[in-house]
């Protein structure tokens, strides 16, 4: 698919995962309008002028805070593209900048292909020709790479898959066209049952994709760890002892007592980020209720639970089901603590350790890797989605499918079906850049004896 | 000089493009000359007697909404009409009919006789003339000189045509015909390239050696459709109805005509042009499809008051004695006799990436090609580009604007726009997949999307116009009342209930409720008071104009998709490449690329984008440099 230049479009300027902060940037006629649509601060950014600098929330489009951001607004022509361009900075969280750029395309902001930026900035006249050859040659060298399989090895299987995938559908719309243009010949045509069946098999080829997409996000993002338990069942002596473990703390955020306290580890190459819901429990006053809101928030969020107990003391079953109805069971890992204070487990546990001797935590560990990376799901032989670009692609594809496989259900006529399935199939051949051209036609004219 | 003539407009040839571009061209006001080599043969079906079929039907419609005569001279000599695709969607509702293959021949030659400033020259022509790149005249075999401003090449399969029955080649254009010699070498001169392409033609069988009473028989439609909107509906069909029928070939057939298979003029490679892969032989099925146990053949009569059958899908260029042994081992044809073998025609094409999008050629002004000379197959694709390059010479000789459909106006944009911006290396046919805005490029609404044009060119009378105007008003507030009257439950409930379709609780619009599958807008409208809504009346007199008004309601989700993708495409579309731009130094786009875009010279970054071998990153490029 090609894209207009009058688009508005965004992306994420600073490296994903990597620092303190991330700076968004949205660049396009529409771009103070379309920020202004998620932003609240004292003022509206269009009453804004060019070159200053707006503290402010971003809202998500259920009316939820996003994150406290600094925008800075660039009116045209004096920025980078020369057009009306906006760049919000974020704490450096990858939940948190994915989050707005969501906002974004929900509000038709389109994500930036390749290079767009730069292309922009040369066509508007930000720079001049040699400087130009250089952005022909970013353009071509990314794209390129991506053609000919030469980028990393993950993204060689992913358009592998991909045209796999496209072949398929290339094969279901030929089904289609077949019956479309060629009624009058002597052919077996193909219950639309089966091609049903065909395209609920690649949207299930994309479903698992898009699953995919967060593995490639826990490699890239890290997990989200939660930690809970009882008081004084030894969370923090864990935590401390894991911090120690740990080669690199990457940051440490400090709250109240009452606050989750987050931190983030690397643990065997996988980037953690730990949770201690030091507050939790069922509160009475005021003020805790607060924080226990906070922590329960946190288990929300938690990609993984660590559910801690003391051996010499209960299970506490009831903040244990508690935990139970808000994450499911296989993401919880029941930690039995203090086992150097004897072994008599009156509750089996995922784990058994020391928080004091270190007893038991590299298996932890390996559980949470294991856990984390979902069994090995994801072998290096799986193409594995890692780009957001690609994700939202894939994302619009499968919708289309759904659409075509309702369209059947009605028992629409095969034009409409087949309305949705060049969609998809464009936008897989976006993925790879795979122009349609007489793909169909031709598959149909080599597998079917057309000609009367 | 002796001999010296001097025409607006030379038209060669006086087949489907030819007479389209030559009747379009008079009408608009030019003087203009059609050279056929045998007045008798204006307007000849040379392969089926047929018009219309899947997306060709979509193009006669266009055709007849643009003013052309195709539609008009297929529903006076038809004999048979059918929609095709009834039971689907609207879009690929297609109108086909069987021809009296005489008939149609000879009211061809009447319109065109009948047509003022129009001269039939019976001649042929040898060569072809330019000075500085621009078109001046040809000269014929008769030694005529002829001046003209345009020249449109319609030569169909006759450009060094070579007939194949057997390995013994013959030269000519079509059965009992002579080629055209000398006008290829003229263009090649001027710097043109030519290839070879190949078609086929099944044997004609006498009608009285059939028996029918063993085939499976195809009547048409009880109620049958016209092209045009110029024919009297009440007066149609015209010509009495007849029937086709249909048999099979088995492997006994097949085993026969494989005793031929070493004297194949294809299989022993002494034709090299490609034929069309959705017509191909019965040789070539067999061979290709060796698991096919049979093959359907349909046998169309030639005429009501023709001795000959058509026998379509046995396209064969084998030795006549093989066609022969083979056709009387297949049913019901067991005592036939053969009126003439089927056989292939090898002729010259110029690839069609040398015309522009108006249909005249890059390399020389004021000379345009149409029909087979641009590779396509069918009477109806050859039809609409002789109208195109019929409406452009004279446009351009007029100083007027240039004339060029869009993909998202009609099929003869997407026809034009694939054959300049793909070219081909088959012979072309239209299909509805080629289409990427199908829904909305209708049989139905073909009027409404062309009929302007045809009425600015003064193709179309004022009458007709007028009369579409009212429809379309009539149209309009059609939309508006279905999309804002709410019906009450209690005056529609009883009705749904009727039908099986679930009672409402609220007022609905009738738009709305017209979109559920088992309801019909005129059964709806019936249940209205008509003495509250004047309008229903009309309506429900207009059977025409309710099924369109239907269409545009029922799928009218669907259709606004369509316009919204088609506004997305247009900034594209609008985005111009200047002309004869130079690829060569645009380093950073890939050498197959630099060389697809300088053969083709696109005129639009969408038209670039549909090039094959270009990628979206060589487009991406392409706009960078193009602001500098």
């Amino acid at each position: 698919m090609l894209y207009s230049h009058e688009d508005t479009i965004t992306a994420i300027a600073t490296p994903i995962g990597v620092g303190a902060i991330s700076v968004i940037r949205v660049s396009g006629s529409q771009s103070i309008e379309k920020v202004d649509s998620i932003f609240r601060g004292k003022k509206k950014l269009e009453d804004s002028k060019s070159h200053t600098i707006h503290y402010g929330r971003i809202y998500s489009q259920s009316n939820e805070v996003i994150d406290d951001v600094l925008i800075s607004i660039f009116k045209k022509p004096n920025s980078y593209t020369g057009e009306d361009s906006i760049e919000i900075s974020t704490h450096g969280n990858p939940l948190i900048t994915q989050k707005i750029i969501d906002a974004l395309l929900e509000n038709n902001v389109r994500l930036a292909e390749p290079g767009e930026f730069t292309k922009r900035a040369f066509l508007n006249g930000r720079m001049d020709l040699a400087q130009a050859e250089a952005v022909a040659d970013v353009i071509n060298s990314r794209t390129e790479v991506s053609l000919h399989g030469a980028r990393n090895q993950l993204d060689g299987l992913l358009s592998k898959k991909i045209d796999l995938l496209r072949e398929m559908l290339i094969h279901s719309s030929s089904l289609i066209e077949l019956e479309l243009d060629f009624a009058e010949e002597d052919i077996q045509f193909v219950s639309l049952k089966e091609v049903k069946e065909e395209i609920e098999d690649i949207i299930a080829e994309i479903e698992e994709l898009l699953k995919s997409y967060s593995f490639g996000k826990i490699v890239r993002d890290g997990v989200k760890v939660a930690l809970v338990g009882q008081p004084n069942v030894g969370k923090s002596s864990l935590l401390n002892y894991m911090l120690k473990e740990s080669r690199a703390i990457v940051s440490h955020i400090p709250g109240t007592t009452r606050d989750v306290i987050s931190e983030e580890i690397s643990v065997e190459g996988l980037f953690i980020k730990l949770f201690d819901t030091a507050g939790i429990r069922f509160a009475e006053d005021d003020i805790e209720k607060e924080g226990v809101e906070r922590s329960r928030q946190a288990i929300e969020n938690a990609d993984i639970v660590i559910y801690m107990f003391d051996v010499t003391s209960d299970f506490g079953l009831e903040l244990y089901e508690e935990i139970e109805k808000t994450i499911p069971e296989d993401r919880i890992i029941t930690v039995a603590n203090k086992i150097d204070l004897g072994k008599d487990l009156s509750h089996s546990a995922d784990a058994e350790i020391s928080a004091l001797t270190g007893e038991g935590i590299p298996e932890l560990f390996s559980l949470l890797k294991e856990i984390s990376l979902g069994s090995n799901i994801y072998t290096e032989k799986s193409a594995v989605v890692s780009s957001l670009r690609h994700y939202n692609i894939l994302k619009k594809a499968k919708e289309n499918l759904f659409s075509a496989v309702k369209s059947i259900e009605n028992k629409l006529s095969g034009e409409f079906i087949a309305v949705d399935l060049r969609n998809a199939e464009n936008l897989l051949g976006e993925i790879i850049g795979k122009v349609s051209t007489d793909d169909i036609l031709n598959n149909i004219f080599s597998k079917f004896c057309i000609g009367k | 000089m002796v001999n010296m003539l001097n025409y607006d407009v030379i038209v060669i040839g006086a087949g489907h493009a030819g007479i389209e571009a030559a009747i379009a061209s008079a009408r608009m006001g030019c003087s203009v000359a059609l050279i056929t080599m045998e007045k008798k043969a204006i307007g000849r079906m040379s392969c089926n007697p047929a018009i219309g079929g899947s997306a060709k039907g979509h193009i006669v419609h266009e055709i007849d909404a643009l003013g052309g005569i195709m539609g008009l001279i297929a529903d006076r000599t038809g004999i048979q009409f059918r929609t095709l695709n009834k039971s689907k969607g609207p879009s690929v509702w297609a109108g086909r009919c069987q021809s009296d293959r005489k008939l149609y021949s000879e009211e061809a030659g009447e319109v065109v006789f009948g047509t003022q400033n129009l001269d039939v020259i019976e001649d042929s022509v040898n060569e072809a003339f330019e000075e500085n790149k621009k078109i001046v005249g040809v000269k014929t075999e008769k030694g005529k000189e002829i001046n003209c401003k345009a020249l449109i090449v319609a030569s169909g399969t006759f450009l060094n045509g070579v007939m194949y029955t057997g390995t013994d080649p013959k030269i000519g254009g079509r059965f009992g015909e002579r080629a055209a010699i000398g006008l290829t070498k003229s263009f090649l001169d001027m710097g043109f390239v030519a290839d070879r392409l190949k078609t086929g033609t099944p044997p004609r069988l006498k009608k009285n050696s059939i028996d029918f009473s063993v085939l499976e028989e195809q009547p048409g439609d009880e109620n049958p459709q016209p092209f045009s909107h110029r024919t009297d509906i009440k007066n149609f069909p015209v010509l009495p109805q007849v029937s086709c029928h249909l048999t099979y070939t088995d492997e006994h057939v097949h085993k026969i005509l494989e005793k031929g298979f070493d004297r194949s003029p294809m299989f022993k490679g002494l034709i090299t042009g490609v034929g069309p892969r959705y017509c191909p032989s019965i040789e070539d099925k067999i061979v290709r499809f060796a698991d096919k146990p049979r093959h359907q053949l349909f046998l169309e009569p030639e005429g009501l008051d023709s001795d000959l059958i058509y026998l379509n899908g046995f396209s064969s260029s084998l030795p006549e004695e093989i066609q022969f042994e083979a056709v009387r081992a297949i049913q019901g044809l067991e005592n036939i006799e053969m009126a003439r073998p089927g056989y292939a025609v090898e002729y010259d094409y110029f690839p069609p990436y040398q015309v522009d999008l108006t249909l005249e050629t890059k390399l020389i002004k004021g000379l345009y090609f149409a029909g087979q000379i641009n590779g396509t197959s069918g009477y109806e694709e050859a039809a609409g580009q002789g109208l195109v390059a019929g409406i452009n010479a004279t446009l351009k000789i007029q100083g007027r604007e240039e004339f060029v459909l869009k993909r998202s106006e009609a099929y003869i944009g997407v026809l034009i726009d694939d054959l300049v911006g793909k070219s081909t290396d088959e012979p072309y046919r239209m299909f509805t997949s080629r289409a990427e805005h199908r829904l909305i490029l209708r049989q139905d609404n073909a009027e409404r999307r062309l009929v302007k044009f045809g009425y600015d060119f003064g193709l179309v009378s004022k009458e007709l116009y007028n009369e579409f105007k009212k429809s379309e008003e009539l149209m309009i507030q059609g939309i508006d009342f279905a999309s804002n009257l709410r019906i009450s439950p209690k005056n529609i409930n009883g009705f749904l209930a009727s039908q099986n379709s679930s009672v409402i609780g609220n007022g609905e619009t009738i738009s709305k409720l017209v979109k559920r599958p088992e309801l019909k807008l005129k059964n709806i409208l019936e249940t209205l008071d008509k003495s509250r809504f004047p309008l229903v009346e009309p309506l429900l007199n207009n059977e025409e104009l309710l099924q369109k008004l239907e269409i545009e309601l029922k799928y009218e989700g669907y259709i606004k998709r369509q316009y919204e993708l088609v506004e997305k495409m247009e900034k594209l579309e609008n985005t111009k490449i200047p002309l004869n731009y130079d690829y060569h130094n645009l380093n950073t786009i890939s050498v197959e690329a630099r060389e697809k875009l300088a053969k083709v010279q696109p005129r639009s970054i969408g038209q670039a984008s549909r090039i094959s071998g270009v990628s979206p990153a060589d487009i991406s490029i392409l706009t960078v440099y193009l602001k500098n």
